[in-house]
C-alpha cells in the first residue's frame, strides 16, 4: 500500500484498485476544531480535482478536492457523531471516504511523503 | 444639530491632530468634480423636533386608521391585541440599539431571547428546530423552496393555488433568475381547498409541495394526505402559515407531516404597520438543519462551565461561504422576533388558544350576519377567523364603497388576483378578538346598503 | 487627551470569578443570571393577559382539524414578563450604553422622535390592502422618502421594497439580469472585488451569476486595470463597494463605470457606506446603475439586535423600466398611486415582479424620513464630514501603535482599518477585541476585510463626541501596550462581561438549537477554538 498527497492537504492511501482518502494532520491543524464532516454519497462518481466532501470548522467550510477520479464505494459514518475524529487522528480514523480509482496513471500527478514534507515544510 | 455632539473647536483640534486643514481634505480621494461643493440642490434644509413631528403628524392624519374604524382586513396581515408590556419592553435601549450577536460574551440578552423564540416558534409550528427569523412570510416562503431544492437536488416545486398571491409572486420572481420549475395555480371559488389538484400535479421531478394553511380563501387542506402523496414521490411538503394564531387551535403543521414549515409571524407583537417590518417563521427537521437558511442561536457553555449562547452553525451562511452560502440573508428581523416572543410568553399556550377561539367565534358571528345580507353568500364549509364570500357584484367596488362609509370592510380578490373574471366577485374577511358585535352590525349594515 | 480614569484604579483579575461563589442566587448585585422561560413556568393556565372566555365552540367542520393539544409553551404573568426581558436586557451591549464602533455595521445614535413618528397610529396601525384612498398619508410619507434617496444619491428611480441590505443587492442584480434578458443577451458573470463583503457573492450566486474575483491594488483599491483586463461580452457587470470595505474611496470610481459600460455591463454599488458621502458626492455622478442604501445604517433606524432593516435600491434610467412591484406615484392632482399588479402590464411591462409581500419596510422608513427631515440636506452633509473626522482621528491617534496598512497612502473615509502585524506573537486581533470588551466598549469589526491579517475595522461614526473618542483611544492605546508586553490576561478576556468566552465548537458540534429540559452535560471547553478566530 502506498500512500499519495496533494498540494491541497488531501492523502490517499492507494491498494489496488481501492483508495482511502483524508485529510492531512497538516491540514487538520491549520483549521483548528473540527465540528462538521459533510461527506458523499457511497456511489458518487468524482473527477481529479472536484469538491468531494466539505470539513467545517467554527468559522470555515473547506472544500475537499478528489486526489484522483474515482467512484465512492464507502465513506467513514463514525464521522457524523464524531467529527473531532478528524482531528484527533487526521491520517488515521479519520479518513472521510473510500473510492475505486478510475484510473491509476493520475497518481503520478501526486506527491510521496517525503515531497509532500518537503512541501508543508516551504509552507 | 441635536444629534451631531462635535463643536466646532473639537472640529479645529481633531483636524489639528490628524495634520489636515480642512474636512475636505480628508475627501481628496473624491475626484473634485464629483465633490458637491455645498448641499445638495433641491433639498430642505434642517428642521427642529416640533417642526419634523407636525409634518410627520399631518402625514399620519391622513390615513383611516384600523383601530379608528370597523375594520376586517386579513389576507397576509392580521390585527390582534398586542398588549402594551410588548412595546415598552422592545424599546429598551438595549435591545433596540443592539447589533447582531457576533460578541456572544456581551449579547446574551438578545442571544437568549433568540433561543427561547426559537423554541416557541418550533413548539407553535411543531417542528423538531426553527430558526431566529427571516425578512418576512412570503421571502420564508422562497427560502423553503430553495432550501427543498438543495434536499432533493430537484428543482419543481408545486404551488396550491391558495397560497397567497404576493408570495407566489416572490416565488415566481425569484424562480425566473435561478432556473427553477414554479407549477403554480388560481384559486377556484369553491368551499373546499384544491388538495386534489395539487396531489395530482406531484410527479417523480417534484422538489416540493407548497400549501398555505388555511390557505388565501380561509379554508384548511388537508395537510396530513398531501404530505403522504409528497413523500411517496419523495417530495418535501412546505406549508405556509400566515396567521399564527390558528395554530393556537389547528393542528400544527409539523404534526400532520410537513418537513418545512414557513409562517408570518406578524399577528403576534408585531402589529400591521402598513406591511412591514414583519417576521419570518422558518421550522424544520433536525436532520436538515445543515441546508437551513438564517441564523441559529445555540446553546453552550463558556470558560467557567456557565450556559451560554452563541450564533452558530455559521459555515451556512454567506460571511463564510460566500458564493456557496444557503442563502445570502444577512440581517433579519431581530426585533420583531423579540416582539413576538414577549407577546407569546405573555399569552402562554392557554392564551394563544383563547385568543384563537375569540378570533374564531367573532369569525362566526361576523360570517352569520353577513350570510343574512341580500345576495351574499359565503363559500367556505371550515374557517379559522378568515373566511370568503361572494358577493353579487365585484367586490374591489364594494370595498371602496365601504371605505367610503367608514368602513374597512375586507380584501377583495380582485385586487390580489387582478385579471381573473372569477374571483371578482369574492371578499375576504376577517375578524379577531378585537373585533366587536358593533363592528359587526355596522359592516352588515353598510354593505346591505352597497349592495343595495 | 484626558485619561478616563484620573485615579489610576483598575479592578483586579480574578475578583469577579471570586465573588460569584459567594452568593446563593447566582446573582452578583446588579449582575443578574436569568433562567430561560421554560424553566420560570411549566406550560399550563397561567398568563400575562385578560381575555374575555370565549364560547369554547368550533364550527363542528373544523373540529377534525383541532390541535390534539395545545402548543406547550408556558405563560408568565405581566411582572414576571416585564422582569424577565428587563433582566435580559441588562445582558447587551447598545449603542445607548457606549461607543459601538462596529466597522461597516454604522452603529449610530438612533433618534427617540423616529420611534414616537413611527408609532402615530396614522402609520402603525393601518393594513397594507386598505384601500389606496384611507392611506394617502402613508403612500406620501413613501413617496417623500423616495423622493430624498433619488435626490440624495443623483439617481433615476428608486426601489423601495427591499428588505435589508442584501436584500436590496438581489434586487439590484435582478435589475440588471432583466435589463440584459431585454437586450437578447445572456450575460452570466459578476465581477466582485476580493475585498467585498460575503453578501456580495452570496447574492450574485443566488440570482444565478457566476461570481469571479478581481484583485486589489496594494493601496486597497480596485485594480483598473485587471478589472478592464476581465471585462467581455459575458460580464453583466461589476458589484464594488464605496467607499470600500477598507474605509477607502474608490478613486477610479468614474474610470470603472465608463469601461464597464463601455463593455455593456452596468455597475451595481453596495451602499453600505454611503454614511460616508452622504450630501457630499452622488452616487450617480458616478455612473452607478443601482446601489441599495441601509437605512439602518445611514439613515439611523435601530438595529435591533440584528434587524429589521430596509434596503430600498436607487437606479440609473437604463434600470429603472426593470425595478420590482409596487412602487408610488405622484398623480397631476396630488394624490399617490400605488402601482400593483393590475397597474404593471400598462404602466410597468418590464418590471421583474414582486420581491416579497405587500410594500416594504413602513416601520423603518418613517423613521427614515424622520431622520432625514430633522438633518435636511445641511445636516446630512456635517453628517458625512463628522463621520469622516471622527474616523481619521482615530486612525492617527492610533497609527503609532497599530499597524494601519493603508495609513500612510492618505486619509480613510468613515473608518479606520487596522491589522495585527505589530501584535507580537501569540498575541491576536480577538485578544484586542475581548480586551475592549472589559474596558466597557463594544469590540470593533474583526476579521474582516479578509484582504488585512488579522484586521480591526473602526467606524466611530459622526454621533460620538470628542471626549468619548478620546476614552475609546485611550483604551486601545492601553491595550496595544498590553498586547505588546505579552499580558497573558488578555488571552482569557473578558473577565468582566456577564460571560467568558464561549465554547462555540462544542456549540456546532452538538447544536442545541431549542430547550430540550435538561442542562448540556458539564465539557472540557475545547480551549483551542472558543472565542473562535
Amino acid at each position: 500500500m502506498s500512500r499519495y498527497f496533494t498540494k491541497d492537504h488531501e492523502w490517499i492511501d492507494v491498494s489496488g484498485e481501492t483508495g482511502t482518502v483524508g485529510i492531512t494532520d497538516y491540514a487538520q491543524s491549520q483549521l483548528g476544531d473540527i465540528t462538521f464532516v459533510e461527506l458523499p454519497e457511497s456511489g458518487a462518481s468524482f473527477g481529479a480535482g472536484d469538491t468531494a466532501s466539505v470539513v467545517d470548522s467554527v468559522k470555515a467550510a473547506s472544500d475537499i478536492y478528489m486526489p484522483v477520479g474515482g467512484t465512492v464505494t464507502a465513506i467513514n459514518e463514525a464521522l457524523a457523531d464524531a467529527p473531532e475524529l478528524v482531528n484527533a487522528a487526521a491520517e488515521g480514523d479519520g479518513w472521510l471516504f473510500k473510492v475505486t480509482l478510475a484510473d491509476a496513471a493520475e497518481l503520478a500527478a501526486l506527491m510521496d511523503e517525503t515531497a509532500y514534507k518537503a512541501y508543508v515544510a516551504e509552507l | 444639530m441635536r444629534y451631531l455632539p462635535l463643536t466646532a473647536d473639537d472640529r479645529s483640534a481633531m483636524l489639528a491632530t490628524i495634520g489636515a486643514d480642512a474636512v475636505d481634505d480628508l475627501f481628496a480621494d473624491v475626484p473634485a468634480d464629483c465633490l458637491l461643493p455645498g448641499p445638495v440642490p433641491g433639498l430642505p434644509g434642517h428642521a427642529s423636533e416640533m417642526a419634523v413631528e407636525r409634518h410627520m403628524t399631518a402625514l399620519a392624519a391622513r390615513n383611516l386608521s384600523a383601530g379608528s374604524a370597523p375594520f376586517f382586513l386579513g389576507a397576509g396581515a392580521y390585527r390582534h391585541h398586542v398588549p402594551s408590556t410588548v412595546d415598552h419592553l422592545i424599546q429598551r435601549g438595549e435591545f433596540l440599539t443592539a447589533y447582531t450577536p457576533y460578541q456572544p460574551e456581551i449579547a446574551q440578552g438578545t442571544l437568549q431571547v433568540l433561543f427561547e423564540f426559537q423554541t416557541q416558534v418550533a413548539r407553535l409550528l411543531g417542528t423538531e428546530i426553527a430558526n431566529a427569523s427571516m425578512y418576512d412570510g412570503s421571502t420564508a416562503c422562497w427560502e423553503a423552496i430553495a432550501m427543498a431544492a438543495r434536499i432533493t437536488r430537484r428543482r419543481k416545486a408545486v404551488l396550491s393555488g391558495g397560497l397567497h398571491p404576493h408570495y407566489a409572486a416572490t416565488v415566481r420572481t425569484m424562480a425566473r433568475f435561478t432556473g427553477d420549475v414554479i407549477d403554480a395555480r388560481v384559486p377556484v371559488l369553491e368551499a373546499a381547498a384544491d388538495d386534489a389538484a395539487v396531489i395530482a400535479a406531484i410527479d417523480g421531478e417534484t422538489s416540493c409541495v407548497v400549501v398555505q394553511y388555511p390557505d388565501l380563501l380561509g379554508r384548511i387542506p388537508d395537510l396530513a394526505a398531501i404530505a403522504e402523496a409528497a413523500h411517496a414521490a419523495k417530495a418535501l411538503l412546505i406549508a405556509v402559515v400566515t396567521e399564527p394564531v390558528a395554530l393556537g387551535l389547528l393542528e400544527a403543521p409539523g404534526h400532520l407531516g410537513a418537513d418545512i414549515v414557513v409562517g408570518e409571524g406578524q399577528a403576534l407583537g408585531v402589529g400591521l404597520q402598513f406591511g412591514g417590518p414583519y417576521l419570518g417563521l422558518f421550522g424544520c427537521a433536525e436532520k436538515h438543519v445543515r441546508q437551513m437558511p438564517g441564523r441559529l442561536c445555540g446553546e453552550t457553555v463558556d470558560a467557567e462551565g456557565k450556559r451560554g449562547f452563541v450564533l452558530t452553525l455559521s459555515t451556512r451562511e454567506q460571511h463564510i461561504r460566500r458564493e456557496k452560502a444557503t442563502s445570502n440573508i444577512c440581517t433579519n428581523s431581530g426585533l420583531c422576533a423579540l416582539a413576538f416572543s414577549i407577546h407569546m410568553t405573555l399569552l402562554g399556550g392557554a392564551g394563544l388558544e383563547r385568543m384563537a377561539l375569540l378570533s374564531h367565534d367573532a369569525a362566526r358571528r361576523t360570517a352569520a350576519a353577513l350570510a343574512r345580507v341580500p345576495g351574499v353568500s359565503l363559500l367556505n364549509h371550515a374557517f379559522f377567523n378568515e373566511f370568503t364570500v361572494v358577493l353579487p357584484a365585484d367586490a374591489r367596488e364594494a370595498v371602496r364603497a365601504l371605505a367610503d362609509k367608514g368602513v374597512l370592510g375586507g380584501v377583495s380578490l380582485g385586487r390580489l388576483h387582478p385579471g381573473e373574471a372569477g374571483l371578482a366577485n369574492g371578499l375576504l374577511v376577517t375578524a379577531t378578538e378585537l373585533t366587536t358585535d358593533e363592528d359587526i352590525a355596522a359592516l352588515a349594515g353598510a354593505l346591505t346598503e352597497v349592495l343595495a | 487627551m484626558n485619561a478616563p480614569n484620573a485615579s489610576g484604579w483598575r479592578p483586579a483579575l480574578g475578583e469577579a470569578g471570586e465573588a460569584g461563589a459567594a452568593t446563593a442566587s447566582g446573582d452578583r448585585g446588579l449582575h443578574f443570571e436569568e433562567p430561560l422561560i421554560f424553566e420560570l413556568a411549566e406550560p399550563g393556565a397561567r398568563m400575562g393577559v385578560d381575555l374575555d372566555a370565549p364560547s369554547g365552540d368550533v364550527m363542528p367542520s373544523l373540529a377534525r382539524f383541532r390541535r390534539q393539544a395545545i402548543p406547550a409553551l408556558p405563560g408568565l404573568t405581566e411582572p414576571e414578563t416585564v422582569r424577565h426581558y428587563t433582566r435580559l436586557s441588562r445582558q447587551n451591549y447598545a449603542i445607548d450604553l457606549g461607543p459601538f464602533p462596529l466597522g461597516s455595521c454604522t452603529m449610530k445614535h438612533n433618534p427617540r422622535l423616529n420611534e414616537k413618528m413611527a408609532r402615530l397610529p396614522g402609520f402603525a396601525d393601518i393594513h397594507p390592502l386598505q384601500p389606496q384612498g384611507t392611506v394617502q398619508g402613508a403612500l406620501d410619507a413613501i413617496n417623500q422618502l423616495a423622493t430624498w434617496l433619488i435626490t440624495l444619491t443623483g439617481m433615476h428611480g428608486v426601489a423601495m421594497t427591499p428588505k435589508a441590505g442584501a436584500h436590496g443587492e438581489l434586487c439590484g442584480l435582478l435589475c440588471i439580469k432583466a435589463a440584459i434578458a431585454a437586450r437578447g443577451e445572456s450575460r452570466d458573470v459578476i465581477l466582485v472585488p476580493e475585498s467585498a463583503h460575503g453578501t456580495n457573492p452570496a447574492t450574485a450566486a443566488f440570482a444565478g451569476f457566476r461570481v469571479e474575483s478581481i484583485p486589489a491594488t496594494a493601496d486597497g483599491r480596485v485594480d483598473l486595470g485587471a478589472l478592464r483586463a476581465r471585462l467581455g461580452p459575458n460580464v453583466a457587470g461589476v458589484m464594488i463597494t464605496n467607499p470600500n470595505t477598507c474605509g477607502l474611496f474608490e478613486r477610479d470610481m468614474k474610470a470603472i463605470s465608463d469601461a464597464v459600460h463601455a463593455a455593456g455591463g452596468y455597475v451595481y454599488c453596495d451602499g453600505a457606506n454611503f454614511n460616508a458621502v452622504v450630501g457630499k458626492v452622488r452616487p450617480g455622478d458616478l455612473g452607478v446603475d443601482a446601489m441599495h442604501i441601509n437605512l439602518h445604517k445611514t439613515f439611523s433606524t435601530p438595529h435591533g439586535g440584528g434587524g429589521p432593516g430596509s434596503g430600498p435600491v436607487v437606479l440609473s434610467e437604463a434600470l429603472s423600466p426593470f425595478g420590482p412591484l409596487p412602487f408610488t406615484v405622484r398623480t397631476a392632482d396630488g394624490t399617490i398611486r400605488l402601482i400593483e399588479e393590475e397597474d404593471a402590464a400598462g404602466e410597468h411591462p418590464q418590471g421583474f415582479g414582486r420581491m416579497a409581500a405587500f410594500h416594504g419596510q413602513m416601520g423603518m422608513y418613517t423613521r427614515a424620513l424622520t431622520y432625514i427631515l430633522s438633518h435636511g440636506a445641511d445636516g446630512l452633509r456635517q453628517v458625512a464630514e463628522d463621520a469622516v473626522l471622527n474616523a481619521n482621528y482615530v486612525l492617527r491617534s492610533l497609527d503609532d501603535v497599530l499597524h494601519a496598512p493603508f495609513g500612510a497612502a492618505g486619509p480613510c473615509m468613515h473608518e479606520a482599518l487596522f491589522s495585527d502585524d505589530d501584535l507580537p506573537d501569540g498575541m491576536t486581533t480577538l485578544d484586542i477585541a475581548k480586551g475592549l470588551i472589559d474596558e466597557g466598549f463594544h469590540p470593533m469589526t474583526v476579521y474582516f476585510p479578509l484582504v488585512v491579517h488579522g484586521a480591526m475595522l473602526i467606524e466611530p461614526t459622526e454621533t460620538e463626541s470628542k471626549a468619548g473618542l478620546d476614552r475609546l483611544i485611550c483604551s486601545l492605546r492601553s491595550l496595544a501596550g498590553r498586547a505588546r508586553a505579552g499580558d497573558a490576561t488578555l488571552k482569557s478576556a473578558p473577565h468582566f462581561a456577564p460571560r467568558r468566552r464561549l465554547d462555540e465548537t462544542l456549540a456546532a458540534r452538538k447544536p442545541r438549537l431549542t430547550w430540550q429540559g435538561e442542562a448540556l452535560p458539564p465539557q472540557p471547553p475545547s480551549l483551542s477554538e472558543i472565542g473562535g478566530s
